[in-house]
């Protein structure tokens, strides 16, 4: 039986370097056969957000094409392609959390889910790592 | 208008912005008119030290312009921004003068309130 791991996020994207780090856990984790489980709490179910859209940068002077900016949807997403079948990907966002934020437009292959949904992922896991806000 | 934009926080969410957040608000700002000075302290003294900025791959996702910020500074620098750097902040962290870019004025933390009395607005980021 591969081993789990379950991650708790909880940073919003385009704040910190902890959600890339977490994003290249997962991504090395699945190369290696691990199933993971993720946790968004917080502003981290903003990750996942559909309406997220790549920008010019008119700093330097780039259009769209040029800057070509992968958002953090599209980061999660590949990692649903990578997951999604064995070893697996199972991303649950935080409901309440998103309720609050008015953060209910996901991508696909994203669940809602609530803490009792981390309890269980933890009990089936490996290990839980928490890469918290700080 | 003087402005005095101290950077503190260094490498925050640089690879999903693919930029560093307040340089490049300092660029946006200098390209808008204002007459900017920098201060890096902190964890943020490392922008003035050589760096490799590589891309990077998430699944089939790549961050393909990771951000640039010894070139950050240096087109701060080249549009008339003066670049400091806290000296005590680097030896702190063990880095050597020689590894700093050479656009950067060192500064010691002694001397940065005369730096302040220099500009009209001070931003702490």
């Amino acid at each position: 039986m591969p081993d789990t791991l379950t991650l708790a996020i909880m940073d919003a994207p385009y704040e910190a370097a902890a959600s890339t780090t977490a994003l290249r856990i997962i991504a090395a984790a699945l190369r290696q056969g691990i199933n993971v489980n993720v946790f968004a709490y917080e502003g981290a179910v903003s990750l996942t957000m559909k309406d997220q859209a790549p920008h010019a940068n008119p700093v330097k002077g780039t259009t769209v094409e040029e800057e070509d900016h992968p958002t953090t949807k599209d980061l999660v997403a590949a990692l649903v392609e990578l997951g999604s079948s064995a070893p697996s990907l199972t991303w649950v966002n935080c409901g309440l959390c998103a309720d609050e934020r008015g953060a209910r437009n996901w991508i696909d292959g994203v669940k809602r889910g609530s803490p009792a949904d981390l309890l269980e992922m933890a009990a089936q896991a490996t290990t839980t790592l928490v890469i918290p806000t700080k | 208008m003087r402005i005095l934009n101290i950077v503190e926080t260094a490498y925050r969410a640089t690879l999903e912005e693919q930029d560093d957040t307040v340089l490049w608000l300092s660029r946006a700002l200098q390209n808008a008119g204002a007459d900017l000075t920098v201060l890096l302290r902190a964890n943020a003294v490392n922008y003035v030290v050589g760096q490799m900025c590589p891309t990077l791959s998430i699944g089939s996702a790549t961050i393909k312009h990771p951000a640039q910020p010894n070139e950050d500074l240096a087109k701060l620098q080249a549009k008339g921004a003066r670049i400091f750097v806290v000296q005590e902040d680097l030896d702190e962290r063990g880095i050597d003068k020689q590894r700093c870019l050479a656009a950067a004025s060192l500064i010691g933390r002694a001397d940065v309130a005369e730096l302040l009395e220099t500009h009209d607005q001070i931003w702490h980021w």
